[in-house]
């Protein structure tokens, strides 16, 4: 679905990702992890199109075609969807016409009628379940005045109206309590389809243990230091990175 | 004095003409309005309310006028089809400076409220027109009102009695049409007693494409715990040039909402005088201007707290496309002795390209010590964050952008209480944002 191949980037003039290779396959779910400012939120946002950041060099190809030549709404189209860390607040837009325009340009992205009125309202109250939003949600400003856990459950709400086949959730757990984390997951597990891939950023065993992934991998100075199954999440909960980087032979 | 010599020179020749074919309790102050002009001429960059726009050159061309009244023809519905959907108003159309008395509304007015031509008016009623005609728009002040005085033949009057709450929307639709360049001089007299209410719904749309140069001048007073709304809607083309000078006067209790709104023009410059001579009364000011090609919008407020327990809220938003420019100056005096005023006066606005330039002036003049009082403003660019969130969600740049803008200028569209318009508002709002306010089925120009 996803390969990304000695991926480089930079913000300005510093160097982020230093050499990204990474193979993700339909249905599978991978987790990122890795210490604070090594480079996990830079390479969701690098593949997500975000202007900020700049490709050096290297490919991302997403199910055989160029991501990084798209134009970040068309890797949207394309079924690419990313969980932001920090979800933006559009003062004046309501959460409805924000949903709307997405849908219908996808949809007109694949050459199909704009959903009516009645049917859209209708896909709005079924996804919104998902993630148990309330409906009072749905008629304010886009994330305007919501708490952070609702920012984030209203993120997972718009991947369940967009139906991505990849997602990336940046630090999704990030802010959350017990129960809203619970409610997220089990949403992110609800939608997971064996035709659906996933990549999951984080710090804590505690996502992990509800959605759980295949694959991890440790993100370090930009580049991916070490990858293993479901067990290094663990290893790492308990003893931190510090192994890891005597491993690659630093301090 | 170049531009003003021909404006002097015509006075002088047709002072009769002028006279013959208005009222004389019109004309009464003509003189007097003509000595103001020659002594003032047009108002220069130099002095501070005017400096953002160019006014004796836009005055320097030479239009049409019609002096002697002939009859323009025009099918007014023809002209103008942007009616209101699901808005019963009390319809009205002055086409270029005269009251259009060939249709009336359905429907009939409240006891004693008169709409009706100013000349016919002031031939029939002199008395209420020395009470109230050229009061608040002293020509001693400035030369635009001066000439307006001077020229103006014709008009609206508007005047609903004690007590009477006017329940529909009086509209009005000003028509510019002419088949070669004209000039218009129109006059509002708007007269709201004691405990009355009523809203009004200007709107302004050019019929031909002519070069057309518009003073107007607008007085209303608001009588004692007295309500008056006053929506204007510009939608001219771009040859269209405007200088609309509003004077309100606000008596003990009364409340004042305005609402001005410029979607399309070509040069516009808004005058706004409100002065508070009553306590406990309050205004509300809300301007929403989108501009691009190189239209260019001028608005120029003072609110007089001449009186304390008063409060004053503006709230004007631009949004400037291509090589627009932009103005907003905003005066708040709070005199001495104006005890407890609260005034809040914001310009927000948007520049879309480097090109456009919007200058800012909110003022705020305290001689009181206890008052609360805050302005500001900003100028800047859309939020390049949301507009990445909303790509990353598959909605094209332009659509975020639309969206965005549209978000922007509606919190303006919103505060408007009359549900009907608020929603045609939003319609044109978003037809003028995705370029297609132009293609409007009620404008000549585009058929």
């Amino acid at each position: 679905m996803l390969e990304i191949k000695d991926l480089h980037a930079k913000i300005g003039d510093k160097e982020i990702l230093r050499g990204i290779n990474l193979t993700i396959k339909t249905g599978e779910i991978h987790a990122i992890m890795g210490p604070n400012g090594s480079g996990k939120s830079t390479l969701s946002a690098v593949l997500v199109g975000n202007p900020l950041y700049e490709v050096t060099s290297g490919t991302a190809t997403f199910n055989g075609k160029d991501l990084l030549a798209m134009k970040p709404e068309d890797r949207s189209h394309e079924g690419l969807f990313l969980s932001f860390q920090y979800p933006v607040e559009i003062p004046g837009v309501s959460m409805t016409n924000f949903m709307r325009a997405a849908i219908n340009e996808k949809r007109k992205y694949n050459g199909e009628v704009p959903l009516t009125a009645g049917d859209f309202l209708k896909l709005m109250r079924e996804k919104r379940k998902v993630v148990e939003l309330d409906n009072k949600l749905a008629n304010r400003s886009v994330n305007e005045g919501f708490s952070g856990g609702e920012k984030k459950r209203n993120e997972i709400f718009q991947m369940a109206m967009l139906e991505p086949t990849l997602s990336i959730l940046d630090e999704t757990d990030s802010g959350l309590d017990v129960d809203a984390l619970r409610i997220v997951a089990e949403g992110v597990n609800k939608l997971k389809t064996p035709e659906t891939s996933c990549i999951v950023i984080t710090h804590y065993q505690r996502l992990l243990e509800i959605i759980k992934p295949d694959i991890i991998h440790v993100l370090y100075k930009g580049r991916l230091v070490k990858t293993g199954g479901p067990e290094l999440a663990k290893e790492i909960e308990k003893r931190g990175y510090d192994w890891i980087k005597a491993e690659i032979g630093e301090e | 004095m170049d531009s003003e010599k021909q404006y002097i020179d015509l006075y002088n020749e047709c002072r009769s003409m002028i006279f013959n074919h208005s009222a004389s309790a019109l004309n009464v102050v003509r003189d007097r309005a003509f000595d103001d002009f020659k002594c003032l001429g047009f108002p220069t960059k130099k002095i501070e309310r005017y400096k953002y726009t160019d006014v004796p050159a836009l005055f320097a061309p030479n239009y049409g006028l019609n002096l002697n009244r002939l009859d323009i023809p025009v099918n007014p519905y023809d002209a103008f089809k942007c009616d209101v959907p699901n808005m019963s108003t009390l319809l009205y159309f002055v086409v270029n400076d005269m009251f259009y008395d060939k249709v009336q509304p359905k429907g009939h007015l409240p006891e004693g409220v008169i709409v009706d031509s100013l000349c016919r008016v002031a031939a029939k009623n002199p008395d209420f027109i020395e009470k109230y005609y050229a009061k608040l728009a002293k020509t001693e002040d400035d030369g635009i009102t001066a000439l307006n005085t001077m020229l103006a033949q014709d008009g609206l009057v508007v005047y609903v009695p004690k007590n009477v709450k006017m329940e529909r929307t009086l509209q009005v639709i000003n028509i510019q049409r002419s088949d070669v360049d004209f000039m218009s001089n129109r006059r509002v007299l708007i007269v709201v007693e004691e405990g009355a209410e009523v809203k009004v719904l200007f709107c302004d749309h050019s019929a031909d494409d002519r070069n057309f140069l518009t003073t107007q001048v607008i007085e209303a007073f608001v009588g004692e715990n007295a309500q008056l709304d006053l929506y204007c809607l510009e939608e001219t083309h771009l040859k269209n040039v405007r200088f609309s000078n509003l004077y309100i006067d606000e008596q003990s209790n009364s409340r004042v909402f305005h609402n001005s709104v410029t979607l399309h023009n070509g040069v516009t410059r808004n005058r706004t005088d409100l002065t508070f001579n009553g306590e406990g009364a309050e205004c509300n000011m809300y301007g929403c201007v989108i501009i691009d090609k190189n239209q260019h919008v001028d608005n120029n407020m003072l609110i007089d707290h001449k009186t304390g327990h008063c409060s004053s809220n503006v709230l004007y938003k631009y949004v400037l496309d291509n090589e627009s420019v932009g103005a907003f100056a905003g005066r708040v005096l709070v005199r001495e002795g104006s005890q407890k005023t609260i005034s809040q006066e914001t310009n927000r606005n948007l520049c879309a390209t480097k090109e456009a330039r919007m200058y800012t002036q909110p003022m705020l003049e305290i001689y009181a010590d206890d008052v609360k009082c805050s302005h500001g403003c900003t100028v800047g660019q859309l939020n390049d964050t949301a507009l990445f969130y909303m790509r990353q969600r598959g909605i094209s740049l332009s659509e975020a952008k639309f969206l965005l803008q549209f978000a922007f200028a509606a919190e303006v569209i919103d505060q408007i209480k009359v549900e009907p318009l608020r929603d045609r508002l939003h319609h044109l709002l978003e037809k003028r944002f995705r370029g297609e306010l132009n293609k409007c089925e009620g404008c000549k120009l585009c058929k």
